[in-house]
Formats: C-alpha cells, sequence, structure tokens
C-alpha cells in the first residue's frame, strides 16, 4: 500500500533520512521505534508532504506522492496524527472534527463516520462544544485521532500516541488503534517511544538510527531481538 | 453637562472608529494567519477611494441615476482593491513567506511606497474633490444636527459589513480554515487545507474591506490624494494592535476605542493635538496590556 524507496531527506543543510526504505501493506500495523532524533517524525513529515525528499520515491497504492502538496496527499486517504497531537485550542470540539473531514463533501457519510467516533469515544462527544484547549491530554490524544478518522483515511499515520499520558491513558489508546485497524479496516503505520506497547498491536517494525534503517522485521521477532530489547524496550 | 454635545461626539467617535475597523480588519486577519504587518494595506484603501473616483466621474458624465453610481463606484472599488490585494501577496509576499520575518516587513513597506508614488504619477499630487455618493435623507433632517445622513450610513454599513464577517469566519468552510491555519498552519495543512487559497481569501476580504472604507470616509471627506492611506492605515494599524492584533473582535473594538477618543479629546480639548492624544493612549493601554485589549497573552511554542 505504502511503498517508500531510498528517500533522502533535508532540513535546511542536515541531511536527516538516509536512504530509508519501509513498505507497509493494506490491513496492517506497522511501528517505527528509534532514539530522539533518529528522523522517525521526519519520516512521516515526508510522507505528508511537509518535508518531501531531495531524493527517492514514495508510493501510495501504485501513485507517486513524493512530489505532491500535503492537501493532495490528504485527498489520496493519508491522514496523519502528529507528534504532540496539535489540536486546534480555540476552536471546539466539533470545529476540529469538522476541519478533519475538511476535503470530504459526502455528507452522509461524515455523519457515519461522527457516530462512529462518539461510539469510539463517548467523552469526545460529550465535550463536543467545549474549546479544544481546554481538554485533558488523554482527551485531545483521542481528539487528535478522530480528528484524523473524520477524513476517512486508508492509512492513518500516528506519530507518539503515548506522549505524556498516563499509562492507563496509554492502554486504552493503544486497545484504540488495534479496534480502528481491526473493525475499520485503516491501515496504521505508528511512531512510537512506548515500544513495547507498539509492538505488541503491531504487525511489523522497523528500527532507526540516525536516519537509517538498520532493522527490519516482525514485531514478536523484534521484542525477543536482543539488540532491541536492550536499546528501545528496557532490557525486558 | 450637555448631553445632546457629549452625544454628537460619542456618535462621531463611531463613524471615525467604524472606518479604522473596517481598515484595521485586513491587518489583524492577515497577521493572524502569516504574522505580517501589511504595510501596503493602507494603500489598497486608498487605491479604493480613487477607483470609485474615477468610476464615478465617469458614470456621472455618462448620466447615470445617483443609486447605480454609488452601486457600481463601490462595486468597482472593492473588486479593484480585491486584485491588488490579491497581487500584492502574490508578488511581494509569498516569495518570501520563509524567509526572515524582517524581510516581509521590508517588503511591505517597499510596496507600500511604491503603490503611493505609482498614484501620483498615474493621477496627481493634488487633493481631488470627492463627490458626495451619499445624499442627505430628507427623513433624517430632525436628527442631523446630532448626526448626518453620512455618518449614519457609514455606521450602518459598517455594522452590515461586520455582522457579515462574522458570519463567514463562524460558520462557513474558508472562515474555519482561516482560523485552524492561524492556529496551526501545519497541521491545518495535515488535514488538507490548502494554505495558499487561505492567504489568498484573507487578502481578498481584508482588502475588500478597506475598500468599503475607502469608498465611506472618501465621500464624507469630500476629497482624496496618492497619500490618504498612509495615515489612516497608520491609526488602523494603532486600532488593531490596541484591540490585541490577531483578534477579529479587537480590531472593532480598537477602531471604536480610538474613534472615541479622538472625537471626544477633539471636542472637549482641542483638535489640534487629537493624533498626539491618540497616540499617547495607544503607549498607556500597551504599558498595562501588552498584547492589546482583547489579545491573547504570547506563549511561544519552544
Amino acid at each position: 500500500m505504502l511503498n517508500i524507496k531510498k528517500i533522502n531527506t533535508y532540513y535546511g543543510n542536515i541531511h536527516v533520512l538516509k536512504d530509508v526504505s519501509i513498505e507497509v501493506n493494506e490491513g496492517e500495523i506497522v511501528t517505527l521505534i528509534g532514539a530522539n532524533g533518529a528522523g522517525k517524525t521526519t519520516t512521516l513529515m515526508s510522507i505528508s508532504g511537509l518535508a518531501p525528499p531531495r531524493s527517492g520515491e514514495i508510493f501510495f497504492l501504485g501513485t507517486p506522492i513524493q512530489d505532491l502538496a500535503p492537501n493532495k496527499i490528504v485527498s489520496l486517504g493519508i491522514s496523519q496524527v502528529p507528534e504532540g497531537r496539535r489540536i486546534f485550542p480555540y476552536l471546539t470540539v466539533m470545529e476540529n472534527l469538522d476541519m478533519g473531514a475538511f476535503l470530504r463533501k459526502d455528507r452522509d457519510g461524515i455523519k457515519e463516520d461522527l457516530d462512529y467516533i462518539f461510539d469510539l469515544f463517548p467523552i469526545i462527544a460529550e465535550r463536543r462544544n467545549q474549546a479544544g484547549g481546554t481538554l485533558s491530554g488523554g482527551e485531545q490524544q483521542m481528539l487528535a485521532i478522530s480528528r484524523a478518522l473524520m477524513a476517512r483515511p486508508r492509512l492513518m499515520l500516528l506519530d507518539e500516541p503515548s506522549m505524556g499520558l498516563a499509562p492507563i491513558i496509554i492502554k486504552q489508546i493503544f486497545d484504540i488503534i488495534k479496534k480502528i485497524n481491526t473493525e475499520n479496516k485503516t491501515t496504521i503505520f505508528l511512531v512510537a517511544q512506548n515500544a513495547n506497547l507498539a509492538l505488541k498491536v503491531s504487525h511489523r517494525g522497523y528500527v532507526m538510527e540516525n536516519g537509517r534503517i538498520t532493522i527490519a522485521d516482525s514485531s514478536n521477532r523484534l521484542i525477543s531481538n536482543k539488540q532491541v530489547q536492550e536499546a528501545y524496550l528496557g532490557g525486558v | 453637562m450637555d448631553w445632546e454635545y457629549f452625544l454628537e461626539l460619542f456618535l462621531g467617535g463611531i463613524t471615525r472608529g467604524s472606518i479604522y475597523a473596517l481598515i484595521a480588519l485586513g491587518y489583524t486577519m492577515v497577521y493572524g494567519i502569516i504574522e505580517l504587518i501589511n504595510f501596503a494595506h493602507g494603500e489598497i484603501y486608498m487605491i479604493g477611494a480613487f477607483t470609485a473616483l474615477i468610476i464615478a466621474t465617469v458614470l456621472t458624465m455618462a448620466g447615470f441615476n445617483q443609486v447605480a453610481i454609488v452601486v457600481i463606484a463601490s462595486g468597482a472599488a472593492v473588486l479593484y482593491s480585491c486584485a491588488y490585494g490579491f497581487t500584492i501577496e502574490k508578488l511581494a509576499y509569498k516569495p518570501l513567506r520563509n524567509a526572515p520575518r524582517l524581510s516581509a516587513l521590508i517588503s511591505a513597506i517597499g510596496m507600500s511606497l511604491f503603490l503611493q508614488n505609482y498614484v501620483l504619477l498615474a493621477q496627481t499630487s493634488d487633493f481631488l474633490p470627492f463627490p458626495s455618493l451619499i445624499p442627505d435623507f430628507e427623513f433624517w433632517e430632525p436628527y442631523a444636527h446630532i448626526i448626518s445622513s453620512q455618518e449614519l450610513v457609514i455606521i450602518i454599513t459598517t455594522a452590515i459589513v461586520m455582522i457579515l464577517l462574522t458570519f463567514l469566519i463562524k460558520f462557513s468552510k474558508i472562515g474555519k480554515a482561516m482560523r485552524a491555519t492561524a492556529q496551526d498552519m501545519n497541521m491545518a495543512m495535515l488535514l488538507g487545507v490548502d494554505v495558499n487559497l487561505v492567504i489568498s481569501a484573507t487578502f481578498i476580504i481584508g482588502s475588500a474591506t478597506a475598500a468599503i472604507g475607502g469608498v465611506l470616509i472618501a465621500s464624507h471627506m469630500g476629497q482624496i490624494n496618492f497619500y490618504i492611506g498612509f495615515i489612516v492605515g497608520i491609526k488602523a494599524f494603532v486600532a488593531a494592535v490596541l484591540g490585541g492584533i490577531g483578534s477579529i473582535p479587537g480590531a472593532v473594538l480598537g477602531g471604536l476605542v480610538l474613534g472615541w477618543t479622538e472625537s471626544f479629546f477633539a471636542g472637549y480639548v482641542s483638535s489640534d493635538y487629537e493624533d498626539v492624544f491618540a497616540f499617547i493612549f495607544l503607549v498607556f493601554i500597551l504599558v498595562f496590556r501588552p498584547s492589546g485589549i482583547l489579545g491573547r497573552s504570547v506563549s511561544r511554542k519552544v
């Protein structure tokens, strides 16, 4: 579904991504783990078109997207839940959700998805008239995921969904991610600090070090990999 | 206390304030989205007034009736100003969007000077008489000593524009996209918003309200020249800062506060020093509320 082929991305003169190749198949949950500053967020921004690669190719459902504008990429079916959630603080929860469906015109479909989201996160339905900035961290993460779902994406990019949240909320968020994948058939590409939980819900994983992919394997094997355990799983 | 005189000054303040507010909207909306002080905005207002003057003169010679002249001249002023606003952004600001903020600011000042001199050369440096587009209504005669028909029209037109704008910003798709873009441009892009379109729309809307302001005030004052955009532009900018730059209700409130300050000072103290007093008042407010009356205190993301 998503096929990243040897991309090189720069921020100014800094060479961030070096020959990165990643593949995500339809229906999968794939995790990208790596230390701070390894280039995980840049990878997602390259896919979304906010940090287009200087060389290499990105195919989505067979279409090359590396030169497309961000709004074109969204319209093809890729949504991102960025790091730090980035809720619009002065828009209401409902307006934040409306913004998620910005490119859609099918009123009935939007209504359907809204009902699905309110079912998934009853708390979001309760808070729909509040300003986004007044929500707690966990609620904001739920809203950010909901907002991305409102685009009815085929591929959802999730950047650090557990950042700054209480363990019980993190567990809840990952359950929902799993649920969205199985129920809604949304393919998910996940970037995670909490590699343990992320690998448990995902099918495959990649390890990134200094802008390069160093290991690519199934999640099960990654969890039992000595190197990965020591570096990213707190030596479980 | 002479209440009738007070009321007169109060309403006069609203009239001035309305004009400042109409122009301040353009400053504040553009700043809200791309954090640029568009110094060429005052010139948009001046160009609106000139367009209306030219069209109205031609139509008068052609023998059109008063209503047709007002509608066509104002419409042309709005369209022409919008075209200018749109083009200025594309030429002078868009190429500098990722450059240091100061570069775009200097580009804006350059654009302002260019437009002033362009109109100076294309037209004249003299004051040109501007026809009174708004007649004295007969039914308003009994109250005309407190507020003239013209001032009444200015206040009502401004109120209508403000209400329409509020609806546009609050409920329309482009309005929501504008607010989202102002709060987090990259996030808006990640949701599929074409920010170039949003920025163009912002310049067009701001130019339209400035042109309306230009036609109203020119018709009220009765004369215009190439330089009118400068001082009114500065005052409208003051209004925007006073209200809290980036905030639309702030621009309206700032305009009114500035209008009242000038009107009351001119009426009770001296009209020679009204500008001085207006700017002293600005300093005074900013000392106590640095982000303006309705401005949000800035918390920078690190």
